[in-house]
């Protein structure tokens, strides 16, 4: 695998899956913007742009958070601008990615230069984004073949879950313990269900941080991915196996997955936002690690790719 | 059954592919009844349906950075079987002709000294490299991939343009307008047999690794792309795709010690053949432009050592200089010992004070090429230019006469095209692509024909506004198609005569008896393994009958 395509699949999974999360993450907001009466509109704006990384504007409203994280293509932390970024990677890796995957995502993204996503009731552009990035994903795992650069995707896919569930979960703190808080975030990580099943309907804060956060059979908690994420850099390198080195990535992968597994409940939560901005600075330097072990080889002074 | 065609007129003095007056030509008769039982309706639906296929596809081209659907008309042209031959030995010959002159000229130069082109038409091309002189091309190949313009003039003969032995492109959309096409008129396919396109990927990889460097049993093919802002990038991914093979950009590649490596997630790994679709200028800064970074420092080193090949090779573009296109003709007598099948578009050299008085003298009625040019830049039709562009002109061909030619305004053949509901005669050219793997020059059945969508216009390049249309070759009756002869079997005419079983057609065509390589008895192909292996006839390589 050439180190440029391998870094353009990776980037292709982690902005697809940024995208959904996203989706994700506005749709179960701005319901509870229109539902709850008492609730604070500009607090809950600021709260989700803190969450998203954007230094909140003067006037936190609806139309901005929409305009900055859905459909303004110039936006960093948009939709527009995550699947425009999955669609540049897949162009420069046009001859790797399936030409299912590749239709779909410029598909997508011809939409979006019609100003589809601006267009639309937001609802449905959430729902269309949610449909088009699941689609990618699926016909990534079901046209490809499933070797490095596949497990390239996947990573990026995984290590982009773990700091966009760590940022839901950082949202949901910064919404002063309303009550609802938790429930909107399991919503907005797509676990509602899979929580109720398993915990019935005895809601709790603890037991909804330990089903995010700790969980192993739901795909979408921190535990899963991390174990998806340091499976795939196994098969991109069995050595590491038995040599492990300073700074990498399987290796920092491997201690995030020790801290989650031995640290106690108690522990935890005794400072959750500490504990996420800690899970994004490991997805950060893994995301480093990876990258100066499998990309550098092509890094060349005019890369116009996927920005870090 | 709806009027389509009716109010159709050709253009005065101009060959129309279609009709013959108030006629269609017996070819196009099919597709005249099944196009006319579609309402008009429909038809716009449909053609709709291939402009909005290209774009979900992504099958662009790029003009400045910006990505653009490239368009597709409707309406085929066709090609009956008998005129396909003759256009097809015509481009072979011309392929064999432009490689005994490449060979012989980074060689021994002895064309110059039977005076057949002076030496100094060829050293002043801009596009002649003495740093290629003496570079033995791995399997004698320079020309991998050829594209042949042919235009048709007033009374129907298809004439050589220009050359294209450099970096032809166009391919791609030869594949994907097939694809479209059947499945936008699938009624008009099935009422004809036409000679399938899908080979061309195949062919072009068996060539490339035939060609690679001696010793080597398993090359590995790399296609060599300038990146996704090139016009091409979506042929460059294509073919890479299709052939199965490493897209790369220069930055990805390496040359160390003469052998040139590409960086992997796994380190270096060797390279043996690069199809480049970089130009010369830019395909080594340590021989051409320094500030390139498209290229791979040390390439042409590791291409002079003979450790990988470089197709096509460097230095092929002094083929393409239309001043040395107007010697082409003379160049076929001198090595290949034959008579051109294809003839040239009459040109006058302005180098030549005899003819440069009389262009000088009718400008307002000639077409004027630079030499070098491509994409259409530059041309200036005489009858449609102002007083002063030709005052301005005159002016540039005084001070350098090296750099132009001048040729009639030929009125390329027109073909129906559907425009905004109707249909339109407007121009059109193609381009024919062959494949030499050295052993034998291969040309795919149809090509890329390209048409000028505003009105009367003349230039069909795509940089001008021009789109395509999907070029059918009819199978004539000793063709079997491709489902007859099954699995990897390369269809290809039959040989003379009727339609043979698959097992005595294996044993027919893989006789060994010398026979000419004309397009009527080929040898066949067979892939085996990923080896592709040519059984039968083989190509005297110059100078027997085509």
């Amino acid at each position: 695998m050439l180190s440029r395509i391998a870094e353009a699949l990776f980037w292709i999974g982690r902005y697809i899956e940024r995208a959904e999360c996203t989706a994700r993450i506005l749709d179960v907001y701005l319901q509870l913007l229109v539902e709850d009466p008492v609730i604070d509109e500009e607090a809950t704006c600021r709260s989700i742009l803190a969450a998203m990384g954007m230094a909140a504007e003067e006037d936190a409203d609806i139309a901005s958070i929409l305009r900055l994280l859905l459909h303004d293509p110039q936006s960093p932390t948009s939709i527009a601008y995550a699947l425009e970024s999955a669609r540049e990677n897949a162009r420069r890796s046009r001859e790797v990615v399936s030409t299912e995957v590749w239709e779909a995502l410029n598909t997508t993204y011809n939409a979006i230069l019609a100003g589809e996503l601006e267009r639309m009731r937001p609802a449905d552009a959430f729902r269309l984004t949610r449909e088009r990035t699941n689609m990618v994903s699926a016909l990534a795992d079901h046209t490809q073949s499933h070797d490095d650069g596949w497990q390239f995707i996947v990573l990026g896919r995984h290590l982009e879950r773990i700091d966009m569930t760590a940022r839901m979960i950082l949202a949901a703190t910064y919404a002063t313990g309303s009550a609802g808080s938790w429930s909107v975030t399991l919503r907005a990580c797509g676990a509602a269900h899979a929580f109720t099943r398993t915990y019935r309907a005895s809601e709790s804060e603890r037991a909804a941080a330990e089903f995010l956060l700790m969980d192993r059979l739901f795909p979408r908690s921190v535990a899963h991915s991390l174990a998806v994420a340091g499976g795939c850099l196994e098969v991109l390198d069995p050595r590491q196996r038995r040599l492990g080195f300073g700074g990498d990535a399987g290796r920092i992968i491997g201690q995030a997955q020790a801290r989650l597994d031995l640290m106690s409940l108690s522990d935890l939560f005794s400072d959750i936002p500490a504990q996420m901005e800690q899970l994004q600075l490991m997805c950060a330097s893994a995301t480093e690690a990876v990258a100066k072990r499998y990309f550098e080889g092509a890094v060349a002074p005019e890369w116009l790719g996927g920005a870090l | 059954m709806s009027q389509l065609f009716d109010g159709y007129a050709p253009r005065p003095s101009t060959y129309d592919e279609m009709f013959d007056g108030g006629t269609a030509r017996s070819g196009y008769l099919g597709v005249r009844r099944q196009m006319e039982r579609l309402a008009p309706e429909e038809m716009s639906a449909r053609s709709d349906y291939l402009s909005s296929t290209y774009l979900d596809q992504g099958v662009t081209f790029d003009i400045g950075g910006e990505e653009r659907p490239f368009p597709l008309d409707i309406v085929p042209r066709l090609i009956e079987g008998d005129t396909w031959s003759t256009v097809e030995s015509g481009v072979r010959q011309r392929v064999r002709a432009l490689e005994a002159f490449l060979a012989d000229i980074y060689g021994e130069g002895q064309v110059f000294n039977d005076r057949v082109i002076p030496r100094g038409v060829v050293t002043s091309s801009p596009h002649f490299l003495r740093v290629a002189k003496g570079i033995q091309p791995p399997g004698q190949v320079r020309v991998h991939v050829a594209g042949i313009d042919l235009i048709r003039d007033a009374a129907g003969t298809f004439r050589v343009l220009e050359d294209n032995v450099r970096i032809p492109s166009g391919v791609s959309y030869v594949m994907t307008n097939r694809r479209a096409m059947s499945a936008a008129l699938p009624e008009v396919f099935a009422h004809h047999r036409i000679r399938p396109v899908s080979q061309y990927p195949n062919k072009l990889l068996s060539a490339l690794r035939a060609c690679a460097p001696s010793g080597v049993t398993d090359p590995t093919v790399v296609v060599l792309t300038p990146g996704a802002y090139n016009a091409a990038y979506f042929e460059h991914t294509l073919l890479a795709r299709l052939m199965g093979v490493r897209l790369v950009e220069g930055r990805d590649l390496i040359a160390q010690a003469g052998r040139v490596m590409v960086r992997t997630t796994h380190g270096l790994h060797p390279v043996d053949v690069i199809y480049r679709r970089v130009d010369d200028d830019f395909l080594d800064p340590v021989h051409f432009r320094r500030d390139s970074m498209l290229g791979v420092p040390g390439l042409l080193n590791a291409a002079r050592a003979g450790n990988v090949t470089i197709a096509n090779a460097v230095g092929n573009g002094v083929a393409d200089d239309k001043l040395v296109y107007t010697y082409v003709p003379d160049l076929i007598r001198y090595y290949l010992g034959q008579e051109p099948i294809l003839p040239n578009v009459d040109t006058w050299r302005l180098e030549d004070p005899q003819h440069r008085a009389e262009v000088l003298d009718r400008l307002d009625e000639l077409v004027v090429k630079p030499v070098d040019g491509a994409g259409g830049k530059g041309i200036v039709i005489g009858p449609r230019a102002t007083r002063q562009q030709l005052d301005e002109l005159r002016a540039r061909l005084l001070a350098d006469p090296r750099g132009w030619i001048a040729q009639p305004v030929v009125q390329l053949s027109t073909v129906p095209t559907f425009i905004n509901g109707r249909m339109a005669p407007r121009h059109v050219d193609l381009r024919p692509f062959a494949i030499n793997d050295g052993d034998k020059v291969w040309v795919l059945p149809g090509g890329l024909t390209r048409v000028a969508l505003p009105e009367g216009e003349l230039i069909v390049n795509s940089s001008q506004g021009g789109g395509s249309k999907d070029t059918w070759v009819l199978a004539g009756d000793n063709y079997q198609s491709q489902g007859h002869t099954g699995g990897h079997a390369e269809p290809e005419p039959a040989a003379e005569g009727s339609v043979l079983h698959p097992a005595l057609r294996a044993r027919h065509t893989a006789r060994s008896d010398g026979a000419p390589d004309t397009p009527s008895s080929p040898g066949m192909s067979q892939t085996l393994g990923g080896m592709t292996q040519t059984l039968g006839t083989t190509a005297p390589s110059t100078g027997g009958a085509l």
